[in-house]
């Protein structure tokens, strides 16, 4: 049941993710960017298989049974792509602005022409 | 280095045994082999190895320090690299007892071991002698080059250059590993490029180094490509065991390719045909250069490495094909060229490429009489041609031009140049009593009795090599006739005299050195040439004799048949010259810079013209191709195989699936109205998006994964809030009603864009369900990462030991990228200019009066304050829990970053600042040096960078307190964290007091 329900919030996100992506306007290419890492993220996460309850946290019982937790890799890989892609889109936004602000435009090719 | 010598010793030795079982020659050999270190230091004590590293290090250093002088130190830096190179030459000599006999000396420092990788130098007798040309010709071109660089010229370059070339030219030599020696060619190359390029105002000299690097560099990529095919046939890149392993190389599959490729290298190194013609064009380069890199060392590499690898290469119909052929037509046209070449230095590159020739078609004879040659013509070629380049350089020093039809009768001005360059051409042409005639000689001989699977070729080649003779005695007549004797010169530039004494020096010495080589070999040259040649063929080596006179035979039949030919040429050519305008007769008029200059521009236009073809630069257009190809990619294993969707394995069970599922129906349906709000309403978009992010941290809440949940709340805020800072920069947008033809005209774009959305959605949709409904992989190293956290790692919380230590390496990658993007983005704000429009204060902010703003914020402001004392508590709560309990630096540092930003909204920009040092900058930098800091004290306890180490602390009140070093690694990864995120969200901010500053002025 959860597995379809994050199955389709990946597609969602993805998806609206991706139309943004393929828009006119710098500021609809920073939110889809925004969505699709998200999307992203979640479905790298989702590889390490669901769990509910099992937060990756041993609790000093030796030896440790992994078939008891959640996988941690998945994990401490999105963890930093999380930030990362924070400081990612901190500076699109930025380079666009400066773009907007040289250009005169906030188009993505910089010309005001092609209102899609 | 000692054991690992005496490992690898015997072997090597055995496979360099001949199939044929071990005869006495070899087997002998072998014992030399291995034992002639231990025996030689009985005798004579053998510098210790180590030496060969400061002899590759002594120039390389050199160099550096010859880039610190003032422009016009002429005397310091000749004096410097002159140190150098002698320096260098003696320790090379001092190698002697070390390499006679067949003895090998090696210096090893272990470089990749994982991939074979190590750094090795290898020095035997074929490399000292090298290296003693390299070293010794380098000394006397530096002397040289005191007097003919001009006061004007800026000498740190020059030198610094020269001895660099200097260095990698015995990196070449000395190598001991093939991927070291490529490296070591490619950067002879660079050099020699910017040697030509020296006087880089003149656009002939730019272009010609343009010219060297391409022919050299691409023929370096060949190479490399050779010498990966060389170490996959026989398993190492140790020139060692490809040396002993001939016979394993000729017979592999790969052996073809790999030959052509290597001899592709070599060819284009030294300036054979098909690539000859970037030489002549090299010499706009400074006459030193041309007498050190462009005849001496650099253009002699490739003749080095064919020899060098004649052992593991030669012997084939292939080799003697490629090798030999290219050889023979560069030997033949180089010679008939050079004679119709009015600039005296055209006429010495020209003859270079047909001696290179000559020694290129040696090698390719099979012969190992012809190897003993080629290796002998190397030596003698290198004398007789760097002097004559010198006193080319002279000529046109002292007079001005370098135009043969314009000089005549030198002999009388400068007498002692012209006695020593008449001598050395005459050694060029091959005169008997000069150590040109005793080279030349063996080749004749060669040629009468070569073998060939073609018969005809063997009966031409004597014909062919007298031929060469000929046109070689033509142009050395020339030299001589045209440039020294005749009638007194008219209109020179200037008057000629003879150069000062010490740039005379080097010339005179390399002619003494012809003349002693000539008359007496057996006392001056044999040891070498018996060092080298014992080097490169070990017992196999052939017994032949240097003499001055053999007897009235068929090679000496040759030479008197090539002089007279050469005499009668040059005297019908003679008036013809004199006049000519430079043209040469019965070759087409093609010109090897030309076709090079056409393919180089035919190449660029077909790029551009693809690019314009296939390419866009509009983003969207890009965009669709990159998705579309994904898409395409991906579905690709699809069709290979018919899928099942959902795997084995049971729904995750626990939890009611009912409650992400309603917390989803809002979050997707967030998602999709930012996508339709994005335009328009931005405000509506941001919120929008900050929703379906809010779902995306209570799926990771509820999917056990409590960091990404704090990690992902805590961004999505810092991400709210960065937008809503840039919103204010963006141009106003009103909605409007499309007309029909612009809505039609966009329909199919839009469908397009849709049915790529829905694709990927869908497509991302279905392969996590496929994905998460399989069981996971067995081997993940998950297990490993969660079996030893605590008993290795120190921590309960496993993705926390993960990312600050098991994989501390990865995580301080990523904070680095973290610090560059956010210097990145403060840079570029501090140029910001924004559009006019948007520097007015907006619409809301002109409404309100600044009192009335502050009355606003009044009690919202005093709990905001208020919790900033809480806000730091909770951070470093997060901190120092994180390796037990969810939290850690990431988490602590975006949390006190949301503090601060609090803080910032409370007071504003100009409150807070004035009472809080807020320092974003220093902060990442603390916190990158805290990371690397913890990584590097894991040296002091003798373990690899970023290890972690635990310490266990006695503490009053606490007790026993177990402190990881993984902890200080935290802190820094905090410290950054919490630096790059402020830095990103406050510069964006002050752009706002800028905008004010601004619309004041307006």
């Amino acid at each position: 049941m959860n597995e379809i329900v994050i199955a389709l919030a990946i597609g969602v996100l993805a998806g609206a993710g991706t139309w943004l992506l393929l828009r006119p306007r710098t500021f609809q290419v920073v939110i889809g960017l925004s969505l699709l890492s998200n999307a992203v993220n979640l479905f790298i996460f989702s590889m390490g298989r669901l769990r509910v309850g099992a937060a990756p946290i041993v609790d000093g019982s030796m030896p440790v049974d992994p078939a008891q937790y959640a996988d941690p890799l998945p994990q401490a890989l999105v963890l930093t792509a999380i930030v990362i892609s924070f400081a990612m889109t901190a500076l699109l936004v930025v380079v666009l602005l400066v773009a907007r602000g040289l250009a005169g435009t906030d188009h993505v090719d910089g010309r005001g022409a092609d209102e899609a | 280095m000692e054991t690992a010598l005496a490992e690898r010793g015997p072997d090597v030795g055995r496979a360099r045994l001949p199939p044929g079982g071990p005869h006495a020659g070899p087997a002998a050999s072998r014992e030399a082999w291995c034992t002639t270190g231990k025996r030689a230091a009985s005798r004579v004590p053998m510098p210790d190895p180590i030496l060969l590293l400061v002899i590759l290090a002594l120039p390389f250093a050199g160099a550096v320090g010859a880039l610190f002088f003032r422009v016009n130190a002429r005397n310091a830096e000749s004096w410097l690299a002159l140190s150098c190179a002698l320096l260098a030459f003696g320790l090379v000599l001092g190698f002697y007892p070390g390499v006679v006999d067949g003895g090998v000396v090696r210096w090893n420092l272990e470089w990749i071991p994982a991939l074979g990788l190590s750094f090795s130098l290898r020095l035997d007798g074929y490399a000292w002698m090298f290296a003693l040309l390299v070293t010794g010709i380098g000394a006397l071109v530096v002397v040289y080059a005191r007097y003919y660089m001009s006061a004007d010229d800026p000498v740190p370059r020059f030198f610094s250059f020269l001895l660099f070339f200097m260095a990698c030219m015995l990196g070449v030599v000395l190598a001991g590993n093939l991927i070291q020696l490529v490296l070591f060619w490619e950067l002879t190359s660079l050099f020699s490029f910017l040697l030509i390029g020296y006087w880089h105002h003149n656009a002939a000299a730019r272009e010609s180094a343009r010219m060297a690097l391409t022919v050299t560099a691409v023929g370096g990529f060949a190479l490399f490509a050779g010498v990966l095919l060389l170490g996959r046939i026989t398993g190492s890149y140790e020139l060692d065991v490809v040396l002993a392993s001939g016979d394993l190389i000729r017979a592999d599959a790969l052996y073809r390719p790999a030959l052509f490729l290597i001899v592709t290298g070599a060819l284009a190194k030294s300036a054979q045909f098909p690539f000859h013609f970037w030489l002549p064009h090299a010499m706009v380069a400074p006459t030193p250069v041309s007498a050190y890199l462009h005849s001496a060392a650099m253009v002699k590499l490739g003749v080095f490495l064919l020899a060098r690898l004649w052992p593991a290469l030669a012997g084939t119909d292939a080799w003697m094909f490629t090798v030999g052929l290219s050889g023979l037509v560069t030997f033949v046209l180089g010679a008939f060229i050079a004679i119709f070449q009015n600039d005296l230095k055209g006429l010495l590159a020209y003859s270079t490429i047909s001696h290179l020739g000559l020694i290129t078609v040696l090698l390719g004879l099979n012969s190992q009489l012809a190897l003993v040659a080629a290796v002998f013509h190397i030596m003698n070629h290198a004398t007789f041609k760097a002097s004559l380049f010198m006193a080319a350089g002279v000529i046109d020093h002292e007079t001005g031009t370098r135009d043969m039809r314009r000089l005549s009768r030198l002999v009388h001005y400068m007498p002692l140049t012209a006695t020593a360059a008449m001598v050395a051409a005459a050694a060029m042409a091959g005169v008997p009593l000069l150590n040109g005639f005793l080279s030349k000689e063996m080749f004749f001989s060669l040629a009468l009795d070569v073998q060939t699977p073609l018969p005809f070729v063997g009966r031409a080649l004597p014909w062919v090599a007298i031929a060469a003779g000929m046109f070689g005695v033509a142009y050395s007549l020339r030299f001589i006739v045209s440039t020294f004797l005749g009638p007194d010169p008219q209109d020179l530039p200037r008057q000629p005299h003879e150069p000062p004494r010490w740039m005379r020096f080097p010339i005179e010495l390399l002619v003494l050195a012809c003349i002693a080589v000539g008359v007496l070999p057996n006392l001056t040259v044999r040891p070498i040439l018996d060092v080298a040649v014992g080097a490169l063929l070990g017992a196999d080596a052939p017994d032949y004799q240097l003499a001055l006179w053999h007897g009235f035979n068929l090679p000496v039949m040759m030479s008197t048949l090539a002089f007279v030919g050469g005499i009668l040429l040059y005297g019908l050519l003679h008036r013809w010259l004199a006049n000519g305008i430079g043209r040469v007769p019965f070759l087409p008029p093609v010109d090897g810079r030309r076709v090079f200059a056409r393919l180089v521009v035919g190449g660029r236009q077909a790029a551009r013209h693809l690019e314009h073809r296939l390419a866009s630069r509009r983003l969207q257009v890009q965009l669709r191709w990159i998705i579309l190809l994904a898409v395409a990619a991906a579905c690709v294993p699809l069709l290979r195989r018919d899928l099942v969707l959902r795997g084995s394995m049971p729904f995750a069970a626990g939890g009611d699936g009912w409650l992400l599922a309603f917390s989803w129906l809002v979050g997707g349906a967030c998602a999709l109205m930012a996508a339709v709000q994005a335009k328009f309403h931005r405000l509506a978009a941001v919120v929008f998006a900050g929703g379906a992010g809010l779902m995306v941290c209570i799926s990771f809440a509820w999917l056990s994964a409590p960091d990404l949940a704090l990690t992902q709340l805590l961004v999505e805020i810092v991400t709210t809030v960065l937008l809503l800072l840039g919103l204010r920069w963006l141009p106003k947008r009103v909605p409007f009603i499309p007309t029909r033809a612009g809505a039609l005209a966009a329909l199919p774009r839009r469908a397009l864009d849709f049915t790529l959305a829905l694709a990927v959605g869908g497509g991302l949709a279905l392969l996590a369900y496929a994905g998460m409904t399989r069981p996971p992989p067995s081997g993940s190293i998950s297990r490993f990462f969660m079996e030893q956290a605590l008993p290795a790692g120190g921590g309960s919380n496993v993705v926390n030991v993960i990312l600050v230590d098991f994989r501390g390496f990865d995580t301080l990658g990523e904070i680095t990228v973290l610090a560059l993007a956010g210097i990145a983005l403060y840079s570029l704000l501090r140029r910001f200019r924004p559009s006019l429009e948007s520097t007015r204060l907006p619409l809301q902010q002109q409404l309100q009066s600044p009192a009335m703003h502050a009355d606003d914020m009044l009690v919202p402001g005093v709990l905001m304050r208020l919790m900033f004392p809480v806000m730091l508590m909770l951070a470093l709560y997060l901190l120092l829990r994180g390796h037990n309990r969810p939290g850690g630096g990431f988490v602590a540092g975006l949390v006190l970053a949301v503090g601060f930003i609090v803080q910032y909204m409370a007071g504003g920009t100009r409150w807070l600042e004035s009472r809080l040092r807020v320092r974003p900058l220093q902060w990442m930098a603390l916190g990158l040096l805290l990371a690397v800091g913890t990584g590097i004290g894991a040296w002091f306890f003798a373990h690899p960078f970023l290890s972690s180490h635990a310490l266990l602390l006695e503490l009053p009140l606490l007790g026993e307190v177990h402190l990881p070093s993984a902890v200080f690694f935290d802190f820094g990864v905090f410290t950054l964290v919490l630096g790059a995120t402020l830095l990103m969200l406050i510069a964006l901010a002050h752009q706002s007091l800028r905008g004010e500053r601004q619309s004041k002025q307006f």
